[in-house]
């Protein structure tokens, strides 16, 4: 009851695929939706949504159907892609006219669109035209008017695009902030470096499939037949690439380009680790030890290839 | 849940008609209106300076222009720009999900919209019809038109006129309110429709029931005479041979209307967001 559940959902446009077969149990916390552009992120947020219906398969958001939507959408928030809002609104009256649609007094009304406008730092600019506002103004309007009702479940299409650094960083603090109150947040983004710093778990798509799910670390245990990568920050790295060399669990060693690290691909994690303790031993200082694939560009690169995940 | 059903029609309707009443692209059915109102003005302009005024004749022009422009083309392409854009309107600003995404019926949605496009379309197209009846009455003496309105049957004929104008705007509200929830291209059921009701006149009696001009033309009061000649095409636009009751024209439309509302309503439920292919 809890969760976002797609059973086995399908969606065609026609011929054309959106996606396929997707079976997925998404829990509270901070999920990212992760794909290039055209793996079907969209779709299936829309279809989270009720935006689209699947031509095959259920979903339900927190036991939730969004054939339902007088108690679907008190439930769920959603700030789509789409740059597109009704004629001539100002920001405020683009909050405060969602919220009228919910049927809340005049009252709550009022306070809820300015609590959630405060939320995203835009008190100043709301009285103006949203037709006036820059594209990362536009985002954060979008994502006032997703929280504005306090939501669950929190859907948020490409939620940083157009943000500049500093409202970026407000940004993710805010989803931590919605992730750590126990909502549901989705998120779409094909920036994968960004995944790392928001996500709990993470969702990867690929041509209208899920490929992988799950939190970022167990789904890059999961490949095992790629080496896992291992930086070692060291004093001597071709000393300590010498003495690797020689060892059956490393795959590869390479120093790394600033010549103050070294490189170290295994399939045995484990029992490299416990190798590099009794090294250590041997006069070579380490200083850090730290995976250097599992993030999730390394992770999309290794499930779908680097020309995808590039795009 | 009546309640709330009630607030969320007029939360919609609020959003809606500020966005009828005020947008600039809306500009062109204003015009459309009051169209009518310019010639009927230089008339009474034109008669007054000659000294050369039949009420009579002025009766018989409102009667004409009414029936053969104002309900046939004014009223009817006005619904179009208004009603169409409800729902197709949205789909092209990519901003129909705004209602979509709020706790909201896609059928109270439909019904709010239709009711906004229909305060805007009577408010805009019976205020020009008062305009209209101001501009072309206005030059004969007040005892004249004093007596035509209270004693004579002036102020009943206005009422009907009124309640025609009302009566186009939601039965071609309807039909195109339906039409933009159903095609993505609407000039096409727009012409679909125009020719269906253009074609009333040689329709067989029973297909002639379903379109709207037909109950239209038997709320009007006046009956146009056969203009001189044999121009027949004019002929079966503003004839009817066979009209029916008001009363019972008025009933039939808004059931015609319910019907199409309803249709389109139960249509709404499988309305996608798919902005990409607009």
């Amino acid at each position: 009851m809890d969760a976002i559940i797609l059973d086995n959902v399908s969606k065609f446009y026609g011929e054309v695929l959106g996606v396929n077969k997707v079976t997925l149990s998404i829990p509270p916390g901070i999920t990212s939706l992760v794909g290039p552009n055209g793996s079907g992120k969209t779709t299936l947020m829309n279809l989270i949504a009720g935006l689209l219906q699947p031509t095959r398969g259920g979903i339900s958001v927190c036991g939730l159907s969004p054939s339902d939507p007088e108690h679907f959408f008190r439930t769920l928030g959603y700030a789509t892609q789409y740059d597109g809002f009704p004629r001539g609104l100002t920001g405020w009256e683009f909050v405060r006219n969602y919220l009228r649609l919910f049927g809340f007094s005049p009252k709550d009304t009022e306070r809820m669109a300015w609590e959630s406008i405060d939320r995203v730092g835009l008190r100043e600019a709301s009285q103006r035209k949203i037709a006036g506002f820059s594209k990362g103004m536009r985002q954060r309007i979008k994502l006032a008017q997703a929280i504005a009702h306090r939501p669950k479940v929190l859907v948020l299409d490409e939620p940083l695009n157009g943000l500049d650094p500093l409202a970026r960083a407000e940004t993710i603090a805010l989803f931590r902030e919605l992730g750590n109150e126990g909502s549901h947040v989705l998120i779409s983004s094909h920036i994968l470096h960004e995944v790392d710093l928001i996500s709990d778990q993470v969702i990867m798509m690929s041509q209208g499939y899920v490929v992988a799910e799950g939190q970022i670390r167990g789904v890059r245990d999961e490949i095992s037949e790629q080496p896992m990568q291992v930086l070692i920050r060291c004093d001597k790295p071709d000393v300590l690439a010498s003495q690797l060399f020689h060892h059956s669990q490393v795959v590869e060693a390479k120093v790394h380009a600033d010549r103050g690290g070294l490189l170290v691909r295994t399939h045995h994690a484990e029992s490299f680790y416990k190798l590099l303790n009794r090294i250590a031993l041997d006069g070579v200082r380490i200083e850090s030890v730290a995976p250097a694939d599992d993030d999730a560009q390394s992770i999309y690169e290794y499930l779908i290839g680097s020309e995808e995940s590039t795009k | 849940m009546m309640t709330l059903w009630n607030r969320q029609i007029l939360a919609i309707m609020r959003i809606d008609l500020a966005k009828t009443f005020f947008a600039k692209r809306g500009l062109w059915i204003y015009l459309l209106a009051l169209s009518p109102a310019v010639p009927m003005l230089l008339h009474s302009l034109l008669d007054r300076h000659e000294g050369n005024s039949d009420f009579g004749q002025d009766v018989q022009i409102f009667a004409g222009i009414f029936q053969f422009f104002y309900l046939r083309i004014a009223i009817f392409f006005g619904c179009v720009g208004i009603f169409m854009n409800l729902f197709r309107g949205e789909m092209v600003d990519k901003s129909l999900h705004y209602y979509l995404l709020a706790p909201v019926r896609r059928e109270v949605i439909l019904v709010g919209k239709f009711l906004s496009g229909l305060v805007a379309s009577v408010t805009i197209f019976c205020g020009s019809v008062l305009v209209q009846w101001c501009s072309l009455f206005c030059h004969h003496p007040a005892s004249l038109l004093n007596s035509y309105m209270f004693t004579g049957p002036g102020a009943s004929h206005l009422v009907s006129y009124l309640v025609a104008a009302a009566c186009a705007c939601v039965g071609y509200g309807s039909v195109f309110l339906a039409a933009g929830v159903l095609f993505r291209n609407p000039l096409i059921p727009a012409a679909v429709i125009l020719l269906w009701e253009s074609a009333d006149g040689i329709l067989p009696a029973l297909l002639k029931k379903i379109s709207v001009i037909y109950w239209l033309k038997s709320i009007c009061p006046i009956s146009i005479p056969s203009p001189k000649g044999n121009n027949s095409i004019l002929n079966l636009l503003i004839f009817d041979v066979d009209p029916a009751p008001a009363r019972v024209a008025i009933l039939n439309l808004m059931l015609l209307a319910g019907f199409v509302v309803v249709w389109a309503a139960i249509r709404a439920r499988r309305i996608e967001i798919g902005y990409g292919s607009e």
